[in-house]
């Protein structure tokens, strides 16, 4: 195993054979956090990536051990940022599933249309961000035009715009806003006009199609045995949507399509994503003028205690799988917790996809996968 | 009338009418790299805010905004940052080489404003092998470049000065060719002379499909030849952090920085030059009153309107484009630019033995 001192004594000298190495981050502007990639090159040709965490761990799961089942939930939202809400809702959902707490039908209502509008949040986020990958700056700044009417969504609803901790076991901590409808129907009013803005100026763009079309292709095997899960695998022809496998909240009451592509390649995984944005706009339009009137929050005992045994409960996140384990002795305080996060399987496939492609190819890659630094560590 | 002609001629006048003519001409000569060196700072401060103001207009963002009014200042701001910061060497790096590679870029940069024709009779410099010069000098900045990457001992540097070196190395040879469909044309390598030939009517608008044709492969060329997005693969901030300029700081960060924008405006100045008809006015056919009118616009004027047309083109493209990989970078050139600007020359030399060209 290497410590920090190695890394840099390695990297100093070139390796056998006139490979360089090089390492990319834990500060480099592609890596989007801090992700430590060492990089080992044969010229422009990637020879080996490896991937170094912990830059940003922070015992999230010890610290969730350590706290009682209403508190563990905040922390939750710090994993990945960009999909707070969804967090959230599968710690609420354990919960619920494990001391049989009934959530009223307008919290489910309202959960998932949050959760859609994380989703299509955070894949703005991705288009922009990955376009810069790619050299293109301009779409960054269309994608947050749009992504910046969901945060003043969730601003006026949890007032927070980035770690929401609005879902509680049994439902939600408040109600909605009283303009929530209103500004959701004026969203996706907004968002149908300008989807083909980006389209015009990403999706057909030839250079955007050269550099990502045939690049990083993972196939349905090797997306099933490294654990891929989300638009990433779904690019590859796996389908493995948790909403349409094991339907949660309201989702086994909207009619939406699982985006699959078959390529696996780059510009798949881009599809797949833009798709997805169109499919939640979808399930919101056919639940925002359906909330239905009653109480937000289901009746619950003061303090919450699991019963003994074992509780797992997944949700599909912007990013894939997101899993939550929980042994509980019976205590008010989880006995273990584990996170199967979406981010860590995505990004073990990085070496096996981007071996033997140019730097340039990396970026298209690794911009794809959407990884979320503090989701993989956490 | 007052223009740039008569003002030259005046002081070229007066000094004569003072000194003995050896004087005169070394305060000439003063007098010259004074204006050029002004010049450069200038089109520095001026290219960099259009730079920032025409990405905002395409980002829906305002762009600076808070230094003087509309932000006009804010480059002048940047530029004392600069200078205030730190020139920092790092300790491993070849410190005369990496020293001095700032200032060969720059110096490159500098040598090309001596051909070109700012206005009517206003030239530093009317060599008889105008555009050959220009080819010849413009080669050598890639020299600077590759010497700022060697020298500054960083792996991202190396890899970004490599790159720049396949680019501009390749793309010379199709900017070359585009020029040379020009020269065949005017039948001369001088600039005035070619401006001179486009007296009634600029190249780009006569009708010649071979010199749109040049014109489109020239623009790309000098993209790739600034290293300009989308082949802005020698800096590719998202892929080797900053490139070659990676280890550079303070002032010498901001020669590069500056030298680039003199470079995309000299490259511009020469296209509009060779196919926009330089400072030649707009005339159409035998609109008499219309042509009148056009003559009173001072030609420095049409000149400059016509190269920052063509710089917000090229700016344009650098905000609309995501980047090229390096192998389609060169695939580009070689097989396809390359071929057809030698087919083009072909042609175009083919009209201009026929003499089917007027």
């Amino acid at each position: 195993m290497y410590n920090q001192t190695d890394i840099i004594k390695d990297t100093t000298n070139l390796g056998p054979e006139g490979e360089l190495v090089v390492n990319m981050g834990p500060q480099h502007p592609a890596t989007h956090g801090v992700l430590h990639l060492v990089v080992t090159l044969n010229g422009e040709t990637i020879k080996k990536i490896e991937p170094h965490l912990g830059y940003i761990h922070r015992s999230i799961e010890k610290m969730c051990e350590s706290l009682t089942y209403r508190q563990f939930i905040y922390v939750t939202s710090r994993m990945d940022y960009l999909s707070s809400h969804i967090n959230n809702t599968a710690c609420a959902l354990l919960v619920e599933k494990g001391m049989q707490i009934e959530v009223p039908e307008r919290a489910k209502f309202v959960r998932t249309i949050l959760n859609e509008l994380t989703r299509i949040a955070s894949h703005e986020l991705w288009i922009g961000a990955m376009a810069m990958d790619l050299g293109a700056f301009t779409p960054f700044f269309y994608a947050f035009r749009e992504r910046e009417m969901i945060t003043d969504i969730m601003e006026d609803t949890c007032g927070a715009r980035l770690t929401m901790n609005y879902i509680v076991p049994g439902g939600l901590m408040y109600d909605i806003h009283p303009e929530f409808q209103t500004k959701v129907k004026a969203f996706i009013k907004q968002f149908k006009e300008k989807v083909t803005e980006y389209e015009d100026l990403v999706t057909g763009n030839i250079i955007f199609q050269s550099r990502t079309k045939g690049v990083g292709v993972l196939s349905a095997e090797d997306a099933i045995s490294y654990g891929c899960s989300g638009p990433v695998a779904r690019a590859s022809g796996v389908s493995c949507d948790i909403r349409k496998i094991a339907p949660y909240d309201a989702y086994d009451r909207v009619e939406f399509d699982e985006i699959i592509e078959t390529e696996g390649d780059s510009f798949s995984r881009y599809l797949v994503r833009v798709k997805e944005m169109n499919q939640s706009i979808r399930i919101i339009e056919q639940l925002i003028d359906n909330i239905p009137e009653g109480e937000f929050v289901g009746k619950t005992k003061n303090v919450l205690k699991l019963n003994k045994g074992e509780f797992y409960q997944r949700v599909e996140t912007a990013r894939g799988e997101l899993g939550v384990y929980i042994v509980s002795e019976g205590a008010t305080t989880p006995h273990r917790i584990k996170f199967r996060s979406p981010g860590f399987s995505n990004l073990s496939v990085l070496d096996h996809i981007a071996k033997g492609s140019k730097i340039g190819d990396l970026m298209a890659t690794m911009g794809t996968l959407d990884l979320v630094i503090p989701d993989i560590d956490r | 009338m007052l223009s740039l002609e008569s003002i030259t001629k005046t002081t070229q006048d007066w000094l004569l009418a003072k000194f003995n003519p050896t004087i005169a001409l070394a305060m000439e000569c003063a007098i010259v790299i004074l204006l050029a060196i002004t010049l450069f700072a200038i089109l520095g401060l001026v290219l960099v805010l259009l730079e920032r103001k025409v990405a905002a207009r395409i980002q829906i963002r305002l762009g600076p905004n808070r230094v003087g009014p509309g932000g006009i200042f804010q480059t002048a701001a940047d530029t004392l940052k600069l200078i205030m910061k730190e020139g920092l060497t790092p300790d491993t790096a070849d410190k005369f080489l990496f020293n001095l590679a700032p200032f060969v870029v720059m110096m490159v940069a500098m040598l090309l404003l001596a051909p070109i024709a700012f206005a009517k009779n206003f030239q530093i410099w009317d060599i008889n092998i105008g555009v050959l010069y220009i080819s010849s000098i413009s080669s050598l900045s890639v020299i600077g470049i590759l010497m700022a990457g060697w020298a500054s001992n960083n792996k991202y540097s190396l890899l970004g000065a490599m790159r720049s070196g396949a680019q501009i190395v390749s793309y010379e040879l199709s900017a070359g060719f585009a020029v040379l469909t020009i020269v065949v044309l005017t039948g001369s390598l001088q600039i005035s002379e070619i401006v001179a030939a486009q007296q009634n009517g600029w190249w780009l608008f006569k009708g010649h499909i071979p010199v749109v044709i040049a014109f489109v492969l020239y623009i790309i060329a000098v993209t790739a030849e600034t290293n300009r997005a989308p082949f802005d693969l020698a800096e590719a901030e998202s892929e080797l952090t900053a490139g070659f300029h990676t280890e550079y700081s303070g002032m010498k960060f901001a020669l590069f920085f500056l030298a680039e924008y003199i470079n995309i405006f000299i490259v511009c100045a020469i296209g509009a030059t060779l196919f926009l008809g330089g400072w030649m006015p707009l005339h159409i056919g035998h609109w008499e009153g219309f042509n009148h009118i056009m003559d009173y616009i001072p030609s420095s004027v049409w000149f400059m309107g016509k190269t920052f047309f063509l710089i917000f083109i090229i700016m344009w493209f650098r905000w609309t484009f995501p980047r090229l990989r390096v192998d389609q970078l060169l695939n580009l050139e070689w097989k396809y630019l390359l071929p057809i600007s030698l087919f083009n020359l072909l042609l175009v030399t083919v009209i201009a033995i026929m003499g089917w060209y007027f």
